[in-house]
């Protein structure tokens, strides 16, 4: 009799028209690391926040122990010592850490909160498992990475024995996620049983235990993640091959397109330049890849090469021009497309329709307009086209509100009208992010083909595996400055990672 | 794919012809009450329940629901004469804020707009004896500064419209009252009146040409009775709003702009000029409106009595709002708002007071934003019925 801890059997959860989760059963073992693997639109959020309380299943139960329980709440969920730490954070940022750790569960000394018992506890916790922390320093001043140690703390200090982790690695340096990884077999170690959801194959290799599958709502088996290779857990998720690297041609690269010069941008968070002083340059025929942690100044960086955002100093030129100080429209005429990093800020107008979205960068051209007046005609029969050819899926087709359709059909169409533009060069910045497996092999292959067409390619990502796949260069960006420049032939996520975490970096004239 | 467009215009028809009903019920209500009221009053305790019905009908309700059209007023036109003068400024305002709703503005300020263009086409009328459509050519440009100035705080210094252009009210109502005044001696002002200068007298070459209309074989309005041609004006403007927001570049570039900023900029649009732009047109419109009621000549400013912000701005809202900011919405929506409230003032005023009027609008508007809550519902009803057979392509959203 194996010992399972929770036990969701035959949960079905139904929204108006969609089964979100559809007869999907996940069976706990104690002290262990069970993996829950998915595509985005999976159902694997659903089915957790069944376990949390958020919803009620439509069918099924859910033991825990084998005792058959009721979860109506969250606050149901703590009290059976099932904790979460969710993909963002839910932290107060103007708190302390300390401060955010007890919140809700403070100890209290008549009226007043007891600090000092919890520090004490804190300290202690933070100790025995590795998590350094400053429990005095405010939440929005320290990194990421503490922020989530903060949100295991949480969990800790409430004895949770469930614990929960919510694609936890998105936000972490490869050494950073080495820690976690860490951090989690010494929780398995004293008999804590971890649920640990990501589509991220290799972590599920190195950390977990057995692995669950779901698609498009549907349970597909539960593996043994040791004896199951990374392509059988992928054919499961997706349910047909993928090819996990894109094919390139053998490209020599051309003419320089894009030469960004000592670039400095100021920052409108703080008041330190968010770009220091950086220069890179693009050529015909190559994918120049732009990596680094969020927050290092890549999206001001891109703001500045577009036009979204003034620099102070430096030079930007375009096929030798210089646009430094050139309107968003010129840049796109003299041949410079973007996708950009938020795809709802910036990329659609969301209460447009489909068709709308389609023209927002050409809308002026003779194509679409006579005197003032929209050709609706054009206009409809240039957004079919393109709905057609980029396989853009929505309810209504060219009518449909941009604000309905699913991620990854948002940015197909943003990608479609992009590259519709002839562009020579293209600037994507995580041009993935958020997106299902199915959705990012089509985009790297339309990436892929826009270099081997001859066209220049600036890439911003957070995702090493990304980086690797795609470029031809790698640029790492720490701090506003550009501190290394790689071969990914010759170079690997390790060393990456020590560059983009700061603790490396090369001088100038040691980059080639 | 028409169908379904049709169909979403057609629940926010359906959502405001219920918000009206329901508004019209409150208000018969109120008169049922006040009228029990006042018999108590005046010692008819024993008015039977029958009776209090029929005189609410008859003094209260009857006059409302008639409008202009009701028969004891309307001798030679002249209640829908009233109520068609009203209607045209009131379609103006109305568009002025609707226009501004629909690029992502909230232009509060139509009333000091509509003061300025005020102040404007009588000022080209009386001072410069300018013919009638320069006058409104001017109400039109004396609004639109009145809009511009926060429109230009708003883009360039990030200044939320609504408080700028509510100050705005306050500093344009006060500086055209000093202007036309000047201690009595204002060339505008007429001592006797204490109000401006009646353009009958003064400019008659300034005011709106007027139309009749045959029924069978006699002219429908009196000689005195004959309306302007404003309401037509407001139409014609009314649709040309329409064509501009949704049929020309011009409008796409102010919708992107209203809708999302960002996106905007990111597509080369030049969001601050968007957003002065909008809020030129927007005043320019508000402008026309106080230009198409003065320059008919049946009211005068007064600058010692108008210490309140005239309620055409205010009333502009109401109209957007009933119209869902829908240009062509506007024009019905100022029709219905003008036809109660001119029947308001055709009841029986010792038993109803003629607010009733802005009660049932005012319930009618307050329901407006209800009326959006059961548009939602219905077209939430309506996804989960389409979407029930083809469950895959939904699918992705609602597990996000």
């Amino acid at each position: 009799m194996v010992d399972y801890v929770i036990e969701m059997l035959n949960i079905t959860k139904e929204f108006p028209g969609i089964k979100a989760n559809d007869d999907v059963t996940l069976q706990l073992r104690r002290g262990e690391i069970h993996a829950l693997l998915g595509e985005n639109g999976a159902g694997k959020s659903t089915l957790m926040s069944v376990l949390f309380g958020l919803y009620q299943p439509e069918k099924g139960v859910i033991k825990k122990d084998g005792q058959v329980v009721k979860i109506q709440n969250p606050n149901d969920a703590t009290a059976l010592h099932i904790g979460m730490v969710h993909q963002h954070f839910k932290l107060v940022e103007c708190f302390t850490v300390l401060d955010n750790i007890i919140l809700g569960a403070e100890p209290r000394k008549g009226v007043v909160v007891n600090r000092a018992d919890a520090r004490k506890r804190v300290l202690e916790l933070s100790e025995r498992y590795g998590l350094k922390v400053d429990p005095d320093a405010r939440v929005e001043d320290i990194s990421v990475g503490m922020q989530q140690r903060v949100e295991i703390l949480k969990m800790l200090y409430r004895d949770n024995d469930i614990l929960i982790f919510d694609e936890p690695t998105a936000v972490l340096t490869p050494q950073e996620i080495d820690e976690l990884m860490d951090i989690m077999r010494s929780f398995r170690a004293e008999g804590k049983s971890i649920l640990f959801i990501t589509h991220k194959l290799a972590e599920i290799k190195a950390v977990a235990d057995r692995c669950s599958v779901l698609r498009k709502g549907r349970y597909m088996g539960t593996v043994d993640v040791a004896t199951t290779s990374v392509e059988e857990m992928s054919r499961l998720m997706v349910g047909r091959d993928v090819k996990m690297v894109s094919d390139k041609k053998e490209m020599t690269p051309g003419e320089t397109i894009l030469k960004v010069e000592n670039l400095t941008v100021p920052s409108r968070v703080h008041k330190n330049n968010a770009v220091k002083n950086a220069s890179l340059e693009v050529r015909a025929g190559e994918i120049v890849c732009l990596a680094g942690i969020e927050g290092n100044g890549q999206t001001e960086f891109v703001y500045a090469v577009t036009g979204l955002e003034k620099p102070s100093e430096g030079r930007v030129t375009l096929c030798g021009r210089d646009i430094t100080k050139m309107p968003i429209r010129e840049r796109g005429k003299l041949g410079m497309a973007h996708i950009p990093e938020d795809r709802h800020k910036h990329g659609l107008v969301l209460d447009y329709t489909l068709e709308n979205n389609l023209v927002l960068q050409r809308y002026w051209d003779k194509e679409f307009q006579t005197a003032g007046f929209i050709k609706s005609g054009a206009v409809r029969a240039y957004s079919d086209r393109l709905i057609e050819q980029y396989d853009v899926r929505s309810g209504q087709g060219s009518t449909t509100v941009a604000r309905s359709m699913s991620g990854g059909n948002q940015q197909k169409a943003i990608i479609a009208r992009e590259i519709e533009r002839d562009p020579q060069l293209l600037v994507a910045v995580q041009p993935t992010r958020g997106l299902d497996v199915g959705a990012i092999e089509y985009i790297h292959s339309q990436i892929v083909a826009q270099r081997d067409a001859g066209k220049a390619v600036l890439l911003v990502s957070l995702e090493l595996d990304e980086v690797m796949n795609l470029s031809d260069r790698i640029l790492v960006m720490y701090e506003g400055e550009i501190v290394g420049e790689f071969d990914p032939k010759t170079t690997d996520v390790q060393t990456l990672g020590l560059y983009m975490a700061g603790a490396k970096r090369m001088e100038k004239e040691d980059r080639k | 794919m028409k169908k379904k467009i049709s169909m979403s215009g057609f629940g926010s028809l359906l959502a405001s012809l219920v918000c009206i009903a329901v508004g019209l019920l409150v208000g018969f209500i109120v008169l049922l009450v006040l009228g029990a009221i006042t018999s108590a009053q005046s010692g008819g305790a024993g008015q039977s329940f029958g009776e209090l019905l029929k005189v609410t009908w008859e003094q209260g309700f009857k006059p409302i629901l008639h409008g202009g059209f009701y028969a004891k007023a309307n001798t030679m036109g002249m209640g829908v004469r009233m109520e068609i003068l009203q209607a045209a400024p009131l379609i103006m305002t109305g568009l002025s804020v609707a226009f501004a709703f629909k690029t992502g503005l909230f232009n509060i300020g139509a009333a000091g707009q509509y003061t300025v263009g005020a102040f404007f086409a009588l000022f080209s009328a009386i001072v410069l004896k300018l013919p009638w459509w320069a006058c409104l050519l001017a109400s039109a440009l004396g609004g639109a500064i009145w809009g511009a100035i926060p429109g230009l705080f708003k883009a360039f210094l990030n200044v939320n419209e609504v408080i700028t252009s509510i100050m705005f009210n306050w500093v344009g109502l006060y500086a055209v009252n000093t202007i036309i005044y000047q201690g009595g001696t204002g060339p505008m002002f007429n001592l006797k009146t204490t109000k401006t200068f009646t353009l009958k007298e003064c400019a008659p070459q300034s005011l709106l040409p007027t139309f009749n209309v045959n029924v069978g074989d006699k002219p429908y309005f009196g000689k005195l009775f004959t309306p302007t041609i404003g309401i037509f004006i407001a139409i014609a403007l009314a649709v040309a709003i329409w064509i501009v927001i949704n049929k020309t570049t011009f409008g796409y570039e102010l919708k992107a702009c209203g809708f999302n900023k960002n996106a905007a900029k990111y597509a080369g649009i030049n969001e601050k000029k968007s957003i002065v732009l909008s809020m030129i047109i927007s005043g320019a419109l508000a402008g026309v409106g106080a230009g198409l009621f003065y320059l008919s000549g049946s009211k005068e400013w007064e600058p010692l009595v108008s210490t309140a912000l005239p309620a055409m701005g205010f009333n502009g809202i109401s109209v957007a709002l009933l119209a869902s900011s829908n240009p062509i919405g506007c024009i019905f929506s100022a029709l219905f708002i003008s036809h109660i409230t001119v029947g308001g003032g055709f009841m029986y005023a010792k038993l109803f007071p003629t607010e009733v009027a802005d009660i049932i609008s005012g319930v009618v508007i307050y329901l407006c934003a209800f009326s959006l809550l059961f548009k939602t519902f219905l077209a939430g009803r309506k996804k989960k019925m389409a979407s029930q057979p083809a469950p895959d392509k939904n699918g992705k959203e609602a597990d996000a």
